[in-house]
């Protein structure tokens, strides 16, 4: 179990001496999962809470398939994205193949089936309890929507970690539409892929403690909020 | 009028980033590329020197041989490096490069573990110690993803009239992954595999596998660039991307590819025409 040690040992002596590729690629990685999460969660939460409240035909379709979406493996969505995006593709001409756009673009359609599915399947359940209350009221169904989402945050603070955790994680799509090139969409999962692929191994599973140690810090965060704001709620 | 202003404001901002943005992408260019390349360091190495000396930033995407040409055909790079002759030929014989330039070499050696169950140590013959792997029924990993590598490991196969697909997943393993990937199983299974000696070199996980065969003039392994052709796709930075495959070919470039070591070893052998 000595390869334990010595990934521990590398990943603190990484972070300690603030090694300035480590930070590049760490920060990259959250910008481009932080930026497709907040696309995805405007475009999810939104929709799921659309398909929450709407009786209309086609809708059980329209939530089988967005359910399917949910486990479309990343490394098809990056293919489709690569598709489109390659300067023979449709979208060819816009040049966003290997920039980090790309790769925002990609986890974006990975996350959002995630984010839309579980906050229908929350705000439905909030639906079924004022639905008659606010039938009664004549509540407008935007107003309706807008408040089960205010009333639900905190159900829907989980599925915004959900979501940003699988976009933190992936790395199938960034690796086939950003490349992992250097300096430039070069990202966590992509270094500990290519690490892995140098026979690195300590190396790989260090950055991978990082990774998790990251994704720990922010839960920790969505907790915090989440405790201290109920916490509020009932002075 | 303050929000007119604003709003002009950041028109402006925007025009000048697009500007801005538009005359840094002149010098940049996009090289598909192998792994053995990458992986090795020795883009790390060099492309310093290239931002020095010519001004261009270069990218690299590294994935395999086979997956580097149909990028490029597809346009989406401007300059392909990589190692596979006849399917570099090809290239330019279809048209997406005007001409390809010998760069540098290597060789390929034939890694096993060091019980060496086949017997092929210091055999000087690929194409015998094939032969016997498959006689004795050895574990053999191979790439199996159209790599530069793989195709070579074909042209081996052939040579020792060896069918391996028809032993697939008996002993004949096919990873579909890269050269470190296929290395990493290969030290799992402690099976045979076939390797640039420039991965080999840099790779970290040797575990119990060393080098077993190396020194056949077949195990020859030469690299070469090409620049993809304005006529199939009008996208490319022609200007930055000859600018990259004339310093490859100067004496700086040529200087420094055979100065890039690993482990003190040299792993790359400048060759170009002059």
């Amino acid at each position: 179990m000595d390869f334990y040690c010595e990934s521990l040992y590398q990943a603190f002596s990484l972070i300690i001496s603030a090694d300035a590729e480590l930070a590049e690629v760490f920060w990259l990685s959250v910008k481009v999962s932080l930026t497709a999460l907040l696309i995805a969660c405007a475009l999810g939460l939104p929709l799921g809470a659309f398909l929450a409240v709407h009786r209309f035909s086609g809708r059980g379709m329209l939530i089988g398939f967005i359910n399917t979406l949910m486990g479309m493996p990343p490394v098809v969505i990056g293919l489709i994205v690569y598709l489109h995006l390659s300067r023979s593709g449709p979208l060819g001409w816009m040049g966003l193949l290997y920039t980090p756009t790309a790769m925002i673009i990609a986890q974006v359609i990975l996350i959002t089936p995630i984010i839309a599915a579980l906050s229908c399947q929350i705000v439905e359940d909030l639906h079924e309890d004022y639905r008659d209350l606010f039938a009664s009221l004549c509540v407008p169904s935007h107003v309706a929507i807008l408040s089960y989402i205010y009333d639900a945050r905190y159900s829907l603070l989980t599925v915004v970690l959900a979501g940003f955790g699988r976009a933190v994680s992936e790395v199938g799509a960034v690796i086939v539409v950003g490349g992992n090139i250097d300096h430039l969409t070069r990202v966590m999962t992509t270094t500990i892929a290519l690490e892995t692929s140098k026979g690195e191994l300590e190396m790989a599973l260090a950055l991978g403690l990082i990774l998790m140690v990251k994704a720990l810090f922010i839960n920790a965060c969505g907790q915090r909020i989440k405790t201290t704001a109920q916490a509020k709620a009932y002075v | 009028m303050k929000q007119l202003r604003a709003k002009y404001a950041s028109v402006l901002i925007v025009f000048t980033c697009t500007v801005m943005s538009a005359a840094l992408a002149d010098q940049r260019i996009v090289v598909q590329s192998t792994t053995s390349t990458k992986n090795s360091g020795l883009y790390h190495y060099i492309l310093p020197l290239v931002k020095r000396d010519t001004g261009v930033t270069v990218h690299v995407v590294a994935v395999g041989t086979g997956a580097a040409i149909k990028n490029a055909m597809n346009c989406d790079g401007d300059v392909l490096l990589v190692h596979s002759r006849k399917r570099e030929d090809k290239f330019v014989a279809e048209g997406y490069a005007k001409q390809r330039h010998d760069i540098m070499y290597n060789d390929y050696v034939i890694v096993g573990p060091q019980s060496d169950p086949a017997g092929i140590a210091d055999l000087r013959n690929a194409a015998t110690a094939f032969n016997k792997i498959a006689a004795t029924k050895s574990t053999f990993v191979s790439r199996g993803d159209m790599s530069g590598t793989h195709s070579k490991e074909g042209a081996l196969w052939h040579a020792a009239s060896v069918l391996p697909d028809t032993s697939s997943a008996k002993w004949y393993r096919q990873t579909g992954s890269g050269m470190g990937a296929t290395l990493n199983i290969a030290a799992g299974m402690a099976g045979y595999t076939l390797t640039d000696r420039a991965t080999w070199t840099s790779f970290g996980n040797k575990a119990d596998l060393d080098i077993l065969v190396e020194g056949d003039k077949n195990l020859f392994n030469p690299y070469g660039v090409m620049l993809v052709s304005k006529d199939k796709c009008p996208t490319v930075n022609t200007k930055s991307g000859q600018a990259f495959i004339d310093w490859l070919l100067s004496d700086t470039g040529q200087t420094a590819i055979s100065a890039f070591r690993v482990d003190d070893k040299q792993l790359f052998f400048a060759h170009a025409q002059q």
